[in-house]
């Protein structure tokens, strides 16, 4: 049952094998386990979880059940919901019970789905190896000394580790992909303004996006059908008719161009990933895909673009952190201002503290044009750039990240080398595409690799065929760590 | 180019976060290596490209003036730090 | 050394939306702190601002009205500052490409017309409370009246003296008020004024240094203000000082200003354009219908009243200081003819006592219909002007019309000229030494006889009739 898909449990609940509060209590049972080795979780309250199970069976007793009603899912600790502690990996909201709950986790809640407990995370999203949370690092399941990948670490630990079948995750900058592709399962970064942002903690307001993770490309399909959709509380949430986004998973792939950029496999690409991504590749191609080259020439400058525009939104969006109506306030100080940068300086972790330094600079007096208007002009140039591909491929292939899952503390030291490692996930980001990290082997050191489907905008249900297909011919999503 | 100790000092004051003495040189040099990430930027040639600031060229949606918000002071000041008479406290304010 | 004063002013000009700008919270004045700040005013984690369609909307009229360039795309930015009244960190305002740019409005400054350009008009959040009162020496912060929309209206350095600073003031107030986007309300804060300036030598082109004087809540305020700080820069400059920029307080207490401590990171906002608001888009179509459905407006009413009723700029200035009194002139003066009359009544007798009063045009007591009642008497000459006060006076305290007060009080004008001659008669009789005295070329003994016959009268004659009476009676004896 602890393997089982979405889509089986959701078969199990159906038929009456097995109800809510037992998958629940079962999956309880496993956090009790495995999280104290792990740190998935900041947050688990078994009777709030099991109030909600009994919900669920009651809904479904009452004939109202709808396909996804009585699934336990994890949520990432980004996403307000009312009652729960909402830290987002941080000490500045360790104490803070969120008053209202995100547009995501009303949906989860209407479609019945039960929360299992609050994921952990890098601090405010910032970090691509989950060391940055207050609640402390997360462990790879398949390698205890390997980082899951960030921020979204707790999510893609917890489906991995069979913790929860499903989570809910952001990516910002490939805070879904990357982690999805450390932890070996299937997430998806759905097109900027698809999943509202109402009720997600911001970091980088315009390219923040709200997804998902589970085992199969199948089950993200089904997610996205209960997360997506228009809020108009979100002002950049986009009113589109709705979309059953597995609607095309069962499409053969005969004809399908996929392109492959060749920027993404130049050098920096270690050998074992790019023999994986190589294969899977030729997976797609017996499948029926046509491959064809393609160039998005200014992926390089995707990371300077994005350590600017990310940091400025950032460091505005972070000021509403002061210790004033919520969160930490620091126990003595002298005056109001003393009282802000000493509660700021002990709430905040020091990549936080210093992506809102580097973006107050680049905002700063004299230097907005220089940095922010230059990296939007070369932001401008990285979404022509896919526009350019995108004229004669229907996908993008590529890897997520240049290696397998590197090793806690290897890069903590040195945040130039930890940001150069997004190379391959921030273009999208920039540009809003939508993208997901399919599981398709493992490297040399026994971690997975993930593949990274890149779809123009609003493929998503393009780009899930194409992952469903793979998963079809293909058995690295159902893997899971001996534990 | 490079921040000087005096810079650190000022954007961490615009920031509104304290860094101590013993920590600046540290915050200083970890700051100086990110902007010379940053600074590749300058060597692309840009003139002519519109900035990008949002993925998707749409207009702001407008909302029709009603309201719609209840009273939830009681439930939004239960996480405050401090409060008296439904006010937040905060250190004398100097105008 | 000669000075020349240097003004421009920055107006804060609260719409009057039922739900602010960002939030479906109420704007309504006067409830129990943070009652109405909803999750967006509190900024609390991962909330959003949605836009309110009536601000633009009103915006648009205004920039109408200041005959301006209503932007068709405009964009929200960040203003970033630290303020325990500014829950999110920052403003959300305009910097960039704000909603109005280029307007203009014009003052009567005495009898000459003067045109104020305006640079900009920009759409923002305001700030909430910082209370002061005795917390234990803290201060409490009340966030209602966080996210109210405002329109901040920017002027050039166009005015050369407070009177002309005031005169815009308040021309912009009768604007707002007029389209009705605006309450005007300055005690409530509806309506508040920074106020810039700077001095500098007669002649010289470039300004001088300025201070910007902070949230000034009245037309007396910012009088006052600017002239104390006239004289500070003066005097500071005349005794060999500099003006360094800062901002300041105007302390009504003192009539002094002073500088403003919580200012010192003013100089670095670091704008930038709100990620969270995508750009607002005005079509020409929404501009063609907000213009063909204005309201007349203040210039022109007041050119159409010296036009059809033959008041004077000066009168036609002061019945269109508010729409209210513009419609209550109009009323009178339609209805009676009597288009002086009726200015020099409501500009008078009227204005003086709703002013004794304390009450606004609004809640005058004498209807239009009463005040044409008694135009329309004195008009025919059934009242004199001294009449007219008395039956006035009893207008302003009972609900009876004109006809009914002079029939109940007999105050009907004497004009029947035999009655007249006869009082003429015993006048003339009774004081034969003022006869004399006119007689003997003293032209005011005339006045001292028409007094007399006023008298006996009980001040219903005729005072014109009385005179021609009296000379035509002297000069036959």
């Amino acid at each position: 049952m602890i393997n089982a898909t979405l889509k089986q449990l959701s078969q199990q609940l159906a038929t009456g094998q097995v109800s809510a509060v037992e998958l629940a209590n079962a999956y309880l049972g496993r956090i009790e386990a495995l999280n104290p080795a792990l740190n998935a979780f900041i947050t688990v309250d078994r009777e709030k979880t099991l109030a909600e199970a009994l919900a669920a069976d009651a809904r479904r007793a009452a004939g109202q059940a709808g396909l996804l009603t009585g699934v336990p899912i994890a949520h990432k600790d980004i996403f307000c919901q009312q009652g729960w502690k909402t830290s987002c990996g941080s000490k500045m909201l360790d104490n803070f019970i969120s008053p209202y709950s995100a547009h995501v986790i009303e949906q989860c809640q209407a479609a019945g789905l039960v929360t299992l407990g609050r994921a952990n995370m890098d601090e405010f999203a910032m970090g691509s190896s989950n060391e940055n949370s207050f609640y402390g690092a997360v462990k790879n399941p398949w390698d205890v000394n390997a980082i899951p990948g960030g921020s979204s670490g707790g999510s893609a630990a917890a489906v991995a580790a069979r913790l929860a079948p499903v989570a809910t995750a952001t990516d910002t900058g490939g805070s879904i992909r990357q982690p999805a592709s450390h932890c070996g399962v299937t997430g998806i970064k759905p097109t900027y303004g698809v999943v509202s942002r109402f009720g997600m903690v911001a970091y980088a307001s315009s390219l923040d996006q709200g997804g998902v993770m589970a085992q199969t490309a199948e089950d993200c399909a089904l997610m996205l059908n209960v997360m997506a959709g228009f809020d108009e509380r979100d002002s950049t949430s986009l009113e589109r008719a709705r979309e059953d986004y597995a609607r095309d998973l069962a499409q053969p792939l005969a004809g399908l161009r996929v392109g492959l950029p060749r920027e993404y496999f130049a050098d920096g690409l270690a050998a074992d990933v790019g023999r994986i991504i190589d294969n899977a590749v030729s997976e797609l191609k017996k499948l029926g895909a046509e491959v064809v080259e393609v160039s998005l020439p200014n992926t390089q400058l995707s990371i300077p673009a994005y350590y600017v525009i990310a940091p400025a939104e950032a460091s505005a969006n972070l000021s509403r952190f002061d210790g004033v109506r919520y969160g930490h306030r620091a126990d003595e100080y002298k005056d109001l201002v003393d009282m802000y940068e000493k509660s700021r300086a002990e709430g905040f972790g020091s990549e936080v503290k210093r992506r809102i330094m580097v973006g107050t600079y680049v905002l700063s007096h004299g230097y907005y044009d220089a940095y922010y208007i230059k990296a939007q002009k070369i932001r401008r140039l990285i979404a022509n750039d896919f526009a350019a591909a995108f004229a004669g491929c229907d996908v993008i292939l590529g890897p997520v990240a240049p290696t397998a899952a590197f090793n806690l503390g290897e890069k903590s030291g040195d945040p130039v080398q930890m940001y150069l490692s997004d190379i391959y996930t921030l273009s999208v980001n920039l540009a809003g595409l939508p993208a997901m990290s399919v599981p398709a082997g493992f490297a040399d050191n026994g971690r997975p690799v993930g593949l990274q489907i890149i779809g123009n905008y609003f493929g998503e249900a393009k780009m899930l065929n194409v992952a469903h297909q793979f998963q079809q011919v293909t058995d690295w999503h159902s893997k899971a760590p001996a534990l | 180019m490079s921040l000087t100790h005096q810079d650190v000092a000022r954007i961490a004051r615009l920031s509104r976060i304290a860094v101590t003495d013993a920590e600046i040189e540290a915050v200083g040099s970890q700051l100086n290596n990110i902007l010379g990430l940053i600074e590749q930027m300058q060597a692309v040639n840009t003139d002519g490209i519109e900035p990008m600031a949002h993925p998707q060229d749409v207009s702001l949606r407008l909302r029709e003036d009603a309201v719609t918000e209840p009273n939830r002071r009681d439930a939004c000041q239960a996480v405050a730090p401090q409060v008296e008479k439904g006010l937040f406290l905060v250190p004398k304010v100097i105008e | 050394m000669k000075w020349e004063v240097v003004i421009g002013l920055e107006v804060h000009v609260q719409l009057n939306t039922v739900s602010k700008i960002f939030s479906g919270a109420s704007t309504a004045f006067g409830a129990e702190p943070n009652t109405q700040a909803s999750l967006v005013e509190l900024a609390l984690p991962g909330v959003l601002p949605v836009m309110n369609k009536a601000v633009v909307d009103k915006s648009i009229r205004l920039g109408l009205a200041l005959d301006a360039t209503i932007n068709q795309k405009n964009i929200f930015a960040r203003k970033n500052y630290f303020y325990p009244d500014l829950p999110k960190g920052y403003q959300i305002s305009q910097m960039e490409l704000p909603i109005i740019e280029h307007g203009k409005l014009s003052i009567l400054v005495g009898e000459e017309e003067k045109v104020i350009r305006v640079t900009r008009a920009h759409m923002e959040e305001d700030a909430g409370k910082s209370l002061h009162e005795d917390f234990h020496g803290l201060s409490g912060i009340d966030l209602n009246r966080a996210g109210t929309p405002l329109l901040e209206v920017v002027s050039e350095p166009d005015m050369r003296s407070p009177e002309e600073a005031v005169a815009y003031a308040k021309a912009l107030h009768t604007l707002v008020t007029w389209l009705g986007i605006c309450d005007g309300n300055m005690q409530e804060g509806s309506f508040r004024v920074d106020a810039n300036v700077s001095v500098r030598p007669f002649g010289q082109a470039e300004f001088g240094t300025r201070r910007e004087i902070k949230n000034l809540n009245s037309f007396r305020f910012l009088e006052q203000a600017i002239k104390y700080e006239i004289q500070w820069q003066i005097d500071t400059i005349e005794d060999g000082g500099k003006i360094q920029q800062a901002t300041v307080l105007f302390d009504p207490d003192s009539g002094e200003t002073r500088m403003m401590r919580s200012k010192e990171d003013a100089h670095d906002y670091r704008y930038f354009p709100d990620p969270d608001l995508l750009p607002v888009r005005i079509s020409q179509a929404q501009i063609d219908a907000t213009r063909a459905d204005m309201p007349e407006l203040p210039g022109q009413m007041k050119a159409r009243f010296v036009e059809a009723f033959g008041v004077s700029a000066y009168d036609a200035a002061l019945l269109t200081s508010s729409l209210a009194q513009a419609q209550y002139f109009e009323a009178v003066a339609a209805a009676t003819g009597q288009g002086k009359l009726a200015a020099n009544w409501v500009n008078g007798e009227i204005a003086a006592r709703l002013n004794r009063d304390g009450l606004d045009i609004a809640g005058c007591p004498i209807g239009t219909g009463r005040l044409a009642g008694l135009i329309v008497r004195i008009a025919d000459g059934t009242l004199s002007n001294k009449l007219a006060k008395q039956v006035f006076d009893a207008l302003w305290e009972s609900e009876l019309g004109a006809d009914a007060i002079i029939e109940r009080d007999g105050l009907k004008q004497v004009s029947d000229v035999g009655a007249i001659e006869k009082m003429v008669e015993e006048a003339i009789a009774a004081n034969p030494k003022a006869v004399e005295e006119f007689r003997a070329g003293k032209e005011k003994a005339l006045n001292a006889l028409a007094g007399q016959v006023m008298k006996a009268s009980k001040g219903k004659a005729n005072p014109a009739q009385v005179q021609d009476i009296l000379k035509q009676k002297l000069a036959q004896a």
